[in-house]
């Protein structure tokens, strides 16, 4: 049985609640240590066995490999520690959401010089499912 | 006695950080936001705070996932910024009012506030990035004009407090420090928000309209500011646009009557809106709220 959550219906969005937390811990632990030099070192040296010191799961293991962004967050990451293995990469938080969204860096960079999106139409997943997003 | 002068609300986007470490300020894309922190720049200068308590939120850096506490005060003689994956900013180390601080602790938690005590912590762009847009650019061997008591909260894991409890944690700052025996002068920051999202397929919501409700009922509707639920926050502002519940604690810890001093909102700065506000307590002593 899992509790009803009243932001479930909020489309696009995964919010990072203990259920999360508790599922991402060893993916978002890995994903912090990258804070430090030495181990930025270390895992670009050699990712798998870098990821061997963290018992995640197959599926989030091969996220992180694949650089699969949104699949991290399905797993249990939040974004402020997948943000450190973007730095790692080279990538800025508006460059990840680029790649997050789909959009690509430039049109979502234009969309937030155009005022950002809109609430309108993205409160509520029915708003989403009407339109044939996902 | 201690006492605290204004209230300070500031977005602490870590993009606004690089933009200043890296002297792109004048750019065409960041001009227009760091136009609106001229006037605050003046203002700091007047107030001269001997302190600021500085309310904000770690972003997964110097807390992992081992503990999350929800309300932490700093309580060590100074913090280092932090390396948050492209290297630590170039600013000077930040240095506390250790016995305030203390002093803040204990009472804190005697008014049942049962908050965590950090004797050693780094600090990441949610503290440095508003203190860089209010003082302006220092380097690492400089000094930061006042010394700064930071309260951490935690946003990043649902849930952060409620607004409410955040009103009455200001309410409770504000009788610890106006308890304090010696003569200082305290300005407070709220910082964090305000709309924005980081996140998945919804990245990049931007409400203007809530944001300038925001910072409209900040003097207006303080009280009934502070009871939004928090899923209000995450459908209308973005799921890291619950970050505002902190600028509740500056507000709490105001006058009843306050004066809106300065305001400056902007989009974007990188995926985020930039909300900003000065208010300043009207009388020397004012009723608290
Ligand atoms: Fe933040």
């Amino acid at each position: 049985m899992s509790v009803k959550k009243d932001y479930d219906d909020i489309p696009g969005t995964f919010i990072f609640d203990a259920d999360r937390s508790r599922e991402g811990y060893q993916l978002n632990q890995f994903c912090i240590s990258m804070r430090w030099q030495k181990n930025r070192d270390e895992f670009n040296a050699d990712e798998e066995a870098y990821l061997d010191r963290y018992p995640m799961t197959q599926e989030q293991r091969h996220a992180v490999l694949n650089r699969d962004w949104n699949g991290m967050l399905a797993l249990g990451g939040n974004i402020y520690y997948t943000s450190k293995l973007a730095a790692n990469d080279g990538i800025n938080f508006q460059q990840l959401a680029g790649i997050m969204t789909g959009m690509g860096n430039e049109a979502y960079r234009e969309m937030m010089l155009n005022g950002g999106r809109s609430p309108e139409g993205n409160r509520y997943q029915y708003e989403w499912d009407q339109h044939g997003e996902e | 006695m201690a006492r605290i002068t204004a209230g300070v609300g500031c977005s602490h986007v870590p993009a606004i950080g690089v933009a200043m470490d890296q002297g792109l300020t004048r750019q065409p894309y960041w001009a227009p936001c760091f136009a609106g922190f001229q006037e605050s720049r003046k203002w700091m200068k007047r107030a001269n705070p001997d302190v600021i308590f500085l309310v904000y939120n770690d972003h997964c850096t110097a807390f992992d996932a081992t503990c999350i506490p929800t309300f932490a005060l700093g309580c060590a003689p100074e913090f280092q910024p932090a390396d948050e994956g492209w290297g630590p900013r170039p600013v000077p180390v930040v240095k506390n009012h250790q016995r305030l601080a203390s002093h803040i602790a204990q009472s804190l938690i005697l008014d049942e506030f049962d908050i965590t005590i950090l004797n050693e912590m780094e600090v990441d762009h949610g503290l440095t990035v508003p203190l860089s847009v209010m003082f302006g650019e220092h380097g690492p061997d400089d000094e930061w004009p006042a010394l700064v008591v930071p309260l951490a909260i935690n946003v990043v894991q649902f849930p952060p407090p409620t607004g409410n409890r955040c009103f009455h944690l200001g309410r409770a700052i504000r009788r610890a420090i106006d308890t304090y025996p010696e003569d200082l002068d305290v300005v407070i920051f709220g910082t964090g928000g305000m709309s924005h999202q980081l996140q998945y397929k919804r990245a990049g919501l931007i409400n203007q309209k809530f944001d300038r409700d925001f910072l409209d009922r900040l003097t207006t509707d303080p009280i009934g500011l502070s009871q939004m639920p928090h899923i209000d926050y995450l459908r209308e502002a973005g799921s890291e646009g619950v970050e505002m519940v902190m600028w509740h604690v500056m507000r709490g810890a105001l006058d009843r009557e306050v004066t809106e001093v300065h305001r400056h909102y902007h989009v974007p700065a990188s995926n985020t809106a930039v909300g900003h506000i000065i208010l300043e307590n009207t009388s020397i002593q004012g009723q608290a709220i």
